[in-house]
């Protein structure tokens, strides 16, 4: 028969709530998070770091969209090739990305886990939003 | 993840022997599915979700044979033109050629830019945030005004994804998906989007020089023939009439679809904006620049078909193997009408495992959108009858009418039509939107038992 256990039993933090930090659209469609501090994490950590964090997201996703001369250099050999090389090759956005998800793996590990938070890559949610999830603080004793 | 911790007790599981339910690590062992096998849109994948396509493909099998037929013909007259002019033309034909397949498959079989839909915490913030500034007797405002380079762009709410459509996306009726979007083409069998723009660009380019070079090809045979045997005869004795009309036709309509297209590429529209006239001065000559230009053609060309392709759904993750079982279980039990609460049976871990998994991140991945199989099929019922009755207009109408810059195109204005339609038959399904998205146990279990034996969503939890 399938087991029951109590929530309690198991011992992990429940998901208290999220927040979602929106896009930011006034220079056009390149991705950038607002960097504003929203007012539920001003209980677990602090603006400064929060800003930090979210200004360096945005700085790796402009370096990845940036149009240089390394993008038109793969777009044009793309071009000769029919667009085969793309299934060789991995773009510079692509690099960047999985630069993205590291920085984002390092800031959890170093500031957000132990402040009982998560940081969700936003590629995961359509890049539309950067989506922090609040666990409950187990240590403080009360609930949410 | 732990398979045999923490389980509701489902209904279903009593009505099974003893046996087989005191094995529950057994009866779990399922093949871990991947992703793209829940994805809520109408869309098909192939080759374990690398390659994707419309559902109706529309014409795509008849563009292919043409192009095939066409080539076919012209190679089996070359001999003719090769004796009496150069080797080069097979192999200027036979590389044409194969640009414009390679490019055709791409096109069709990547994904345009497909927006993944919001998950149920980012739907229900989003409501709360548009329900908590509006009084009770209005309803609440589906449109959001932003600025983008200082001028005003609403971006429009979608009612089957949820969520507010970034700018220049528009939600495609026929694959049921928002894309960042250029228009859905059926000659190609999928939507031409970001993503996949610079492969159909590419496409009619490269099929534009293909079709001229045959043209010319068949002038040239022709023509020398009729030297030798007189005109009539000529025409008669060459299959290059086949081909003349064919590509008679068919050229002026590629080359018209070709400079639309050179058109809005060097000023960055898209084909949706272009129809629609959102930038051509409805508001007067101050504040109607197009917001995205940058007003350097060769910027332009250069920001549309070198620009980055962001791929925004993840079809070749795997959903956890048990992602189903919560899902399923959760909506049959009573749930208080908290959708975080119902996310805490769902995702609920330590911070610790949270570590572990980002080291297993594909895992985590497929975690939080363990919510779009919940609430999209949800309204994928809701509005799939709205794109039904628009099905026969499109594939009638979006033929060759982009080439024939005189007739508006309908496909592209599909999406805002198929939008006010899916308005019209959400807000009657939602008459209180808040309350619906509140409160899923009632009409979960009723869609559960509906969905059962549909698409495998994953809500059958023993198997």
């Amino acid at each position: 028969m399938a087991e029951t256990h109590s929530l309690q039993d198991l011992q992990q933090p429940a998901v208290s709530s999220k927040v979602f930090v929106q896009r930011d659209y006034s220079s056009g469609t390149i991705c950038k998070f607002q960097t504003k501090f929203p007012s539920e994490l001003e209980s677990r950590m602090d603006k400064q770091q929060f800003e930090e964090t979210m200004q360096s997201l945005n700085n790796l996703y402009a370096e990845a969209e940036k149009l240089g001369g390394k993008s038109y250099l793969e777009g044009c050999l793309a071009c000769l090739t029919a667009y085969t090389i793309f299934l060789c090759m991995e773009t510079h956005y692509e690099k960047v990305l999985k630069k993205i998800a590291k920085y984002i793996k390092d800031q959890n590990e170093k500031i957000y886990a132990p402040r009982g938070l998560l940081l969700t890559d936003p590629i995961e949610r359509g890049l539309r939003v950067v989506e922090i999830t609040i666990f409950e603080d187990r240590s403080i004793g009360s609930g949410r | 993840m732990k398979n045999c911790e923490y389980q509701q007790i489902d209904p279903r599981a009593l009505s099974v022997s003893p046996l087989s339910a005191q094995n529950p690590a057994e009866k779990k062992v399922q093949r871990p599915r991947r992703k793209w096998e829940a994805f809520p849109g109408k869309n098909r994948f192939f080759c374990d979700g690398r390659l994707i396509l419309a559902r109706q493909n529309g014409v795509l099998p008849l563009t292919l044979g043409l192009i095939v037929v066409t080539s076919g013909l012209f190679f089996a007259f070359c001999p003719f033109l090769v004796e009496h002019l150069t080797v080069c033309i097979p192999v200027i034909g036979g590389v044409l050629f194969l640009f414009v397949v390679a490019s055709l498959l791409r096109t069709s079989f990547t994904d345009p830019g497909i927006l993944p839909r919001a998950t149920a915490d980012e739907a229900a913030d989003i409501e709360r945030q548009i329900t908590s500034g509006s009084s009770t007797y209005r309803p609440p405002p589906r449109t959001k005004e932003i600025l983008i380079n200082q001028q005003v762009v609403k971006l429009k709410y979608c009612f089957t994804c949820k969520m507010f459509r970034p700018p220049r996306t528009s939600h495609c009726s026929l694959c049921d998906n928002c894309v960042r979007f250029d228009h859905h083409c059926p000659w190609v069998g999928n939507c031409v989007g970001k993503r996949n723009y610079r492969y159909f660009y590419s496409f009619i380019i490269s099929l534009s020089f293909l079709t001229s070079f045959i043209f010319a090809c068949v002038i040239t045979h022709i023509t020398l023939s009729q030297a030798k045997k007189g005109i009539v005869q000529a025409v008669q004795e060459s299959p290059a009439v086949v081909e003349l009309v064919i590509c008679f036709f068919s050229i002026w309509s590629i080359l018209g679809l070709s400079g639309f297209h050179t058109y809005l590429v060097a000023s960055n529209l898209t084909t949706n904006e272009d129809i629609k006239g959102s930038w051509s001065g409805k508001r007067g000559a101050e504040e109607s620049g197009n917001p995205y230009t940058y007003s350097n053609i060769i910027t332009n060309c250069c920001a549309t078909l070198c620009g980055p392709m962001p791929p925004l759904i993840d079809r070749r993750g795997f959903l956890p193997p048990d992602e189903a079982v919560p899902a399923a279980a959760a909506s049959e039990m009573e749930l208080p009408p908290f959708t975080p609460k119902s996310d805490a049976n769902m995702c609920t871990q330590s911070t610790k495992d949270v570590l572990e998994r980002m080291l297993h991140s594909s895992d985590f991945h497929g975690l939080c959108p363990s919510g779009n199989p919940k609430t999209s099929p949800l309204v994928q019922e809701v509005s799939s009858s709205a794109p039904a009755t628009a099905e026969p207009s499109l594939s009638s109408g979006c033929s060759r009418q982009l080439a024939r810059q005189a007739v508006v195109d309908p496909c592209p204005l599909l999406p805002p039509v198929a939008f006010s339609k899916s308005n019209r038959r959400d807000s009657l399904h939602s008459i209180n939107p808040a309350f619906r998205l509140a409160s899923p146990s009632p009409t979960l279990s009723r869609r559960a038992l509906v969905l059962g034996d549909g698409p495998d969503i994953g809500f059958i939890p023993q198997h």
